[in-house]
């Protein structure tokens, strides 16, 4: 797929506001619960800019829901938690609504719009949130859409397109409103076998450029060559966390052992 | 004795029918004005609106619509307003219809997937911008249907507000009978009209669901 690697110029990935090296997430504290069952029981975790963290662990581990708590769309009860140098404030849909433009978020279903078009699912929310010109959010549009090897697609509905497409038009609309973090949540887990690498491709691409990434996975080969950092959640918390290599190579925990045991069989 | 010939009956029963067409705009503007509002107040997720509105819909569903204009019509002139059944007719049906409307296009909006919502939400749109351009589009397709089915039923729904005096189609139909003794032959032409009126909404809207299942496929 030499087409995607190309295809990068011209639609360069935004600068946060955060400086490189620095972190861009801090979560401190963080707990939440549905009614009396705790799902996650005081997370500590920094991110600093440009990092690519993979996020481990058993189904019911809390993985999805930390990374659904980083733009909103779950509600913690206690701790804090802010992004590039904004706090997450629920009280406030303006703020709310500030983070989110700073996060960008693609789903295990896609979740694109299907009564748009390819084009107008990407250029929907610029022009609707940051209030872009037409014309420059339509060249916008088709550099990305050509970043992640759609740009004949932009007049396509979404149900014309593969699932592996429609992931990367759904990675084509979280670029297009400059989020200083991206969000995966098992992005390839409803793809056929054959339409995982060339989602992740697009990922990988990202991570070079100096994207940060938090992604929530189960392919564990591409954890363990794009990750900075993998974290290995179990029961609520943050059981272990550490580079690929140690991690994958010398798991220390008797769960993380079980759990990397049980992906073999 | 007046001689009444089929053109006098079908000419005073379409003079009236034109009240029937009247009195179902009302109620379809009306009833679709409010229905939207109550919905977008019932999406917005207060709880305790919820309650009011679900109860709201609870006493409009599950009386009979002749209960409500009988109940306004003779209700509100114990408040000492002159009430007209123009009136009452105009707001039992606006009520009436605002219910089952509500509670027709909640449904519409709740078969719309949650991640619509949430990659709506995470890619920062405002509560109104989501369900304008995201929510309601999409609802709107699977609304048609049970809406245009529920508009038939208000057309001849408004056949009740004959019982509070209000002269339409049913009325004028039932005063022609008296004063020609041909009632076979004049409800045989009501019956007719009010097909005349329903048939073609029901065809419009096969036509309304084939365009908006267009940009689908």
């Amino acid at each position: 797929m030499s087409a995607i690697a190309e295809s990068t110029v011209g639609a360069a990935l935004a600068t946060p506001h955060t400086q490189v090296g620095a972190p861009i997430i801090r979560i401190t504290a963080l707990r939440k619960s549905y009614g009396d069952n705790e799902v996650l029981k005081g997370i500590d975790l920094d991110v600093k800019r440009g990092e690519v963290i993979a996020i481990i662990g058993k189904s019911g581990s809390g993985k999805s829901t930390l990374l659904r708590c980083i733009n909103g769309l779950e509600v913690f009860q206690e701790g804090s938690l802010t992004v590039d140098g904004k706090p997450l404030l629920y009280e406030s849909a303006m703020a709310m609504r500030e983070l989110r433009q700073r996060v960008g978020m693609i789903f295990q279903s896609f979740n694109l719009f299907p009564h748009l078009s390819v084009g107008r699912n990407v250029m929907l929310a610029p022009q609707l949130v940051k209030k872009k010109g037409s014309a420059e959010n339509a060249t916008r549009a088709r550099q990305l859409l050509e970043r992640v090897g759609l740009a004949e697609k932009f007049d396509a509905m979404p149900d014309q397109l593969s699932g592996g497409q429609q992931q990367r038009v759904a990675i084509a609309r979280a670029l297009a409103m400059d989020p200083a973090v991206m969000l995966c949540d098992e992005i390839t887990s409803a793809l056929d076998p054959e339409l995982v690498g060339e989602v992740l491709r697009v990922v990988e691409s990202l991570a070079n450029e100096g994207m940060t990434l938090l992604m929530v996975t189960h392919e564990m080969n591409f954890a363990r060559k794009v990750a900075d950092r993998v974290i290995f959640m179990h029961q609520g918390r943050v059981h272990e966390m550490g580079s690929p290599e140690a991690l994958f190579g010398q798991p220390r925990t008797a769960e993380l052992k079980q759990f990397l045991s049980s992906l073999h069989d | 004795m007046i001689e009444f010939t089929l053109w006098d009956i079908v000419r005073n029963l379409a003079l009236a029918a034109r009240w029937t067409v009247v009195l179902s705009l009302i109620a379809f503007v009306g009833g679709g004005l409010v229905g939207l509002l109550l919905l977008v107040l019932r999406l917005s997720g207060r709880a305790p609106v919820n309650r009011v509105i679900g109860a709201y819909v609870q006493l409009f569903q599950g009386t009979p619509l002749l209960m409500q204009l009988f109940l306004l019509y003779f209700g509100i002139a114990l408040f000492g307003i002159d009430t007209s059944a123009w009136m009452a007719a105009g707001v039992a049906l606006t009520l009436y219809a605002s219910a089952y409307l509500a509670e027709i296009w909640r449904g519409c909006v709740e078969a719309i997937p949650r991640g619509q919502w949430e990659a709506s939400k995470s890619l920062a749109l405002s509560f109104g911008q989501q369900l304008r351009h995201i929510i309601l589009p999409q609802a709107l397709r699977i609304a048609v249907p049970p809406t245009v089915g529920f508009l038939v039923q208000v057309i001849k729904g408004t056949a009740l507000a004959s019982v509070i005096g209000f002269v339409e189609l049913t009325k004028a139909g039932g005063m022609i009978a008296n004063v020609t003794y041909e009632p076979l032959l004049v409800y045989g032409c009501v019956a007719l009209m009010y097909f005349v009126l329903c048939f073609p909404v029901s065809l419009y809207a096969r036509t309304l669901e084939r365009k908006l299942h267009v940009g689908h496929r």
